[in-house]
């Protein structure tokens, strides 16, 4: 399986030399990482060359790196029904610079697109619609950013003096604490009692 | 004569609608009664599931899946469970594979007897709801003899199952089938051959093969196009590869078309779920790595070493190695997959969760475009929607 998925991923860098960077296979999973600008030309040869034939593409999704230069990832899976092939098409990008949208290739990309741009804020260029899709009526921010806080800014609560739902700014009767339990000994800060001055007689 | 100005009307459908099936917020621009555009706005059922996930354990995330699609729970579990052990690189041992995909089609039964009920509803008949609602009953007394709950089980977990099959749970499960295949036929003694039900759905919302490619349909939607694809066959997971069981296909990528199709499968499912009865071994039910899977509640008792297990998996969880998958399973619905990129630690780095749902809404633009009002609701019946995988 593995084999033909290498063969697969030479034949595509060897059919676009201009536009892929490169192929890797890990897990039994191809994968072929391309030149922001050249995405559309990739999965149109992708989908119509014959030793190809992804004609689905079932998923487009963005993962953030906020460490990396261009903090986003954008991912397309694409299945092939006729080879029963599966490849991932990744390309890198980040806030300033639009992804072209791959609408005019597959449908179904839409409301992916539509997605990606809600939640990460991706801006996809050409894109026939590209508006909120799963956030609120005029929601602020992209949440699924690694630094857009879990707990959200604004919450919502119906006000009965106005008769409809207002939002405000989220109060947490406790903080927010995020257990990751990685080590007993940090990210927890005990203040003995009466041992408050501790760190000040040290210091 | 005067010229009479025709305005299109705009129609907003929901989100209290009860043929939605949830809360879609469908607007209509009609010309008359025919739908010119239909866009559907969704998102009032959005938890951040996949925000949520991130912050959690990777045993931890695993009831968010049953969640998502709340009436095809266990599929769901079972893809996230099998992306996990990829990630691992971990073996299930024999019967709990068995359990799993006899658990599966359980749940590729309750699914489609909710779809079938509520869609039947939908378009004007209302006995197979009264009826199907007492099988599902049954079907989730299964669920509950294994897992406690009746709906969201987090039962099916990475490295197996959480517990064994009580004793004489086969038998019950044996019990169940022939009563229900009857109730399968009597079923469609009522709707098959019914003039208005095929009034209401032959011809409506037709799909071509090509079209259900380019929208990424997948599951019956793709299949009632006359597409045989199937990723139980295609690309088996579990002991899916040792089943015997058939792919129906429809003809003409219609809503009669998928009603037929679905039924069938629910047949088909009895006949895998025969095959995992007769079969199953006996043996563990989860994985004997202590890493991933809980030790016995017996050894805890003796074994210090199994104490100190029980108490690391529950707290600190297990790190998965860094590294990225796509794993899909074919859910009731249709292609449920799941992408998880892991960076080493002990929770997801990011969990993409692709639903086969929110494929399928998106046609319905161009599925209802010349139909009638009325035929939208059979379409939006059709698509099989839930809104809690749409909206995640």
């Amino acid at each position: 399986m593995s084999e033909a998925l290498r063969e697969l991923g030479d034949y595509v860098a060897a059919a676009l030399p201009e536009e892929v960077i490169g192929t890797r296979v890990a897990l039994g999973e191809l994968m072929v990482r391309v030149e922001r600008g050249a995405v559309v030309r990739v999965l149109t040869f992708l989908r119509d060359d014959s030793n190809c034939q992804f004609k689905c593409l079932m998923d487009v999704c963005g993962v953030d790196f906020p460490d990396r230069e261009e903090r986003f990832d954008v991912v397309y899976n694409l299945l092939s029904l006729r080879h029963n092939h599966r490849i991932r098409v990744m390309l890198s990008t980040d806030e300033g610079n639009p992804v072209p949208s791959v609408t005019g290739v597959f449908s179904s990309a839409g409301w992916w697109e539509r997605e990606a741009w809600d939640l990460l804020g991706i801006y996809f260029s050409d894109h026939p619609d590209l508006r909120r899709i799963l956030s609120d009526y005029g929601f602020e921010g992209h949440p699924l950013r690694k630094d857009f806080p879990l707990t959200g800014y604004v919450e919502l609560r119906y006000d009965d003096e106005q008769k409809r739902v207002v939002y405000e700014p989220v109060k947490l009767p406790q903080d927010f604490r995020s257990f990751d339990f990685l080590s007993p000994w940090e990210d927890a800060e005990y203040v003995l009692p009466g041992d408050e001055k501790a760190e000040d007689a040290d210091g | 004569m005067a010229e009479v100005q025709i305005k299109n009307l705009m129609l907003n459908f929901g989100p209290q609608h009860p043929a939605a099936h949830g809360v879609l917020r469908l607007v209509l621009e009609l010309d008359g009664e025919v739908v010119d555009r239909a866009d559907p706005h969704i998102g009032l059922l959005h938890r951040g599931t996949e925000k949520l996930i991130e912050y959690k354990t990777y045993l931890q995330a695993l009831p968010y899946f049953d969640r998502l699609d709340y009436v095809s729970t266990m599929a769901q579990e079972h893809c996230y469970s099998l992306a996990v052990e990829k990630l691992l690189g971990c073996e299930v041992p024999p019967r709990a594979q068995y359990i799993r995909v006899l658990f599966c089609e359980i749940t590729r039964l309750l699914n489609h007897l909710l779809w079938l009920s509520t869609h039947a509803l939908d378009v004007g008949a209302m006995t197979p709801f009264l009826w199907m609602f007492e099988d599902r009953e049954v079907l989730m007394e299964f669920y509950e003899a294994v897992s406690g709950a009746r709906m969201h089980a987090a039962y099916i977990r990475p490295g197996g199952v959480h517990q064994d099959m009580p004793a004489g749970l086969d038998e019950r499960i044996r019990a169940f089938r022939e009563p229900f295949a009857k109730r399968l036929d009597e079923i469609e003694t009522l709707l098959t051959e019914n003039r208005i039900w095929k009034q209401r759905t032959v011809d409506i919302g037709v799909v071509t093969a090509e079209q259900a490619m380019d929208w990424g349909f997948s599951g019956p939607m793709l299949r009632g196009s006359g597409v045989a694809w199937d990723l139980r066959k295609a690309q088996p997971y579990d002991v899916y590869d040792r089943m015997d069981f058939d792919i129906p296909v429809g003809k003409n990528g219609d809503c009669y078309d998928r009603y037929l199709v679905r039924v069938e499968e629910m047949r088909q499912s009895l006949r895998i779920m025969d095959q995992c009865l007769d079969e199953m071994p006996d043996g563990p039910i989860k994985t004997a790595d202590r890493k991933i899977a809980p030790p016995p509640r017996a050894e805890m008792k003796r074994s210090m070493e199994a104490l100190i297990h029980h108490f690391k998996l529950y707290t600190e969880g297990y790190h998965v190695p860094a590294g990225e998958t796509y794993t899909a399973v074919e859910a009731p619905k249709g292609e449920f997959g799941v992408y998880i990129v892991a960076d080493g630690g002990n929770q997801p780095y990011r969990c993409k969760i692709r639903t086969p749902g929110f494929a399928h809404l998106q046609g319905l633009d161009f599925m209802s475009r010349g139909h009638m009002l009325a035929d939208v609701v059979t379409i939006i019946g059709t698509l099989d929607l839930v809104f809690g995988e749409i909206d995640r």
